[in-house]
């Protein structure tokens, strides 16, 4: 039930923000500092997401193979190589690393 | 393509570049739509991993159709947090499709009773397509097919993603824990230019971790976002400071 709450609320907020900035009048929104927290409030939530997702066991702050898949990945966007390949090689050695401690 | 003496040449040469830039546009839609709806598999295969249902993953990609969201929305559950406040963090990160809105409107001029329908359409990929596009009639073909493409692929890889996971059986065992920070990973990495982008990155890891002990579930992602306003304020003060001494 708890999921299902979370998709409706979720759903409808999203959709009310992409209509919002349809509708709402110019010059609102358009506003220097406005622009600037709009633009970085994805990076905040997205490095956090990053830290929490993959760094994260419960409570406690954890490097294992998550961190070398991450690592690889880091590697990948260095070599300008495409989304889908980023994630896959993060996949891969987090993966590969798992089989090899077993 | 000749000046033309007549006028007719000038209309099939006008009529040919247009239609030649059509095709383009529609060119570029459709890759985008394929590229970037294939994450969709690793969202189905994330989602299940989380513990969710086909049918829940499914009604995800429907129903909110923005991939960070979504896969926000799927790790605060997965990692215990209640539902509002893993819906709170999807929705800072559905923020942004605010301000694509705003910029696509003038771009677009959509009737007003289209609105709403397009208002589902307004996402990352639509927006960076349809802004690329010189002139009203090519940006509504990039945003119209965009939309199309990524919306059908998206969601029928969901589903295949969903059902591929449960062929697999653990999806830890095959390291797709790690499919949901690497995308987030390759989502941010573009926006890291500026300092500005890069303390703030920094500042919210920081937050996100060290709050992990001291915050319910879910919560220490939302305290994080606290560094956007942070290094906003501190930029101020250093920007102001810098400009006094420029004075």
């Amino acid at each position: 039930m708890g999921v299902w709450i979370a998709v409706g609320v979720t759903a409808l907020g999203c959709y009310a923000t992409k209509l919002l900035g349809l509708c709402v009048p110019q010059g609102l929104l358009d506003r220097p500092w406005v622009q600037r927290f709009a633009a970085l409030l994805p990076v905040a939530l997205l490095a956090a997401l990053v830290g929490q997702q993959g760094f994260a066991d419960g409570t406690d702050v954890v490097l294992d193979a998550r961190a070398a898949g991450l690592g690889a990945a880091v590697v990948a966007l260095l070599a300008r190589a495409p989304f889908l390949l980023v994630v896959a090689v993060a996949v891969g050695v987090t993966a590969g690393l798992r089989m090899l401690v077993g | 393509m000749s000046s033309g003496n007549s006028t007719d040449d000038g209309v099939t040469g006008e009529q040919a570049t247009r239609s030649a830039g059509d095709r383009a546009v529609v060119r570029d839609a459709v890759g985008v739509g394929l590229a970037v709806g294939l994450s969709g598999f690793a969202f189905g295969v994330t989602a299940a991993g989380a513990g969710l249902s086909t049918v829940q993953a499914c009604a995800m990609s429907l129903l909110i159709f923005t991939g960070a969201s979504q896969f926000a929305l799927v790790g605060a559950l997965a990692a215990g947090g209640g539902p509002f406040t893993a819906a709170a963090g999807a929705l800072f990160l559905g923020v942004r499709n605010a301000f694509y809105g705003l910029r696509l409107a003038t771009v677009l001029r959509l009737p007003r009773a289209l609105l709403p329908a397009a208002a589902h359409w307004v996402i990352d990929e639509t927006s960076a397509v349809a802004l690329a596009q010189p002139g009203r009639r090519r940006s509504r073909i990039g945003f119209t097919v965009t939309g199309a493409c990524v919306f059908a692929v998206w969601n029928l890889t969901t589903l295949a993603g969903c059902l591929g996971a449960e062929a697999l059986g653990d999806t830890a065992r095959w390291g797709l824990d790690a499919a949901g920070p690497a995308v987030f990973l390759a989502l941010l990495a573009p926006m890291l230019r500026g300092g500005a982008e890069r303390a703030t990155a920094g500042l919210a890891v920081v937050l996100g971790l060290a709050l992990l002990p001291v915050l319910p579930a879910g919560v220490p992602v939302l305290a994080a976002a606290a560094a956007a306003p942070l290094v906003l304020l501190l930029a101020g003060v250093v920007g102001l400071r810098g400009k006094r001494r420029a004075d």
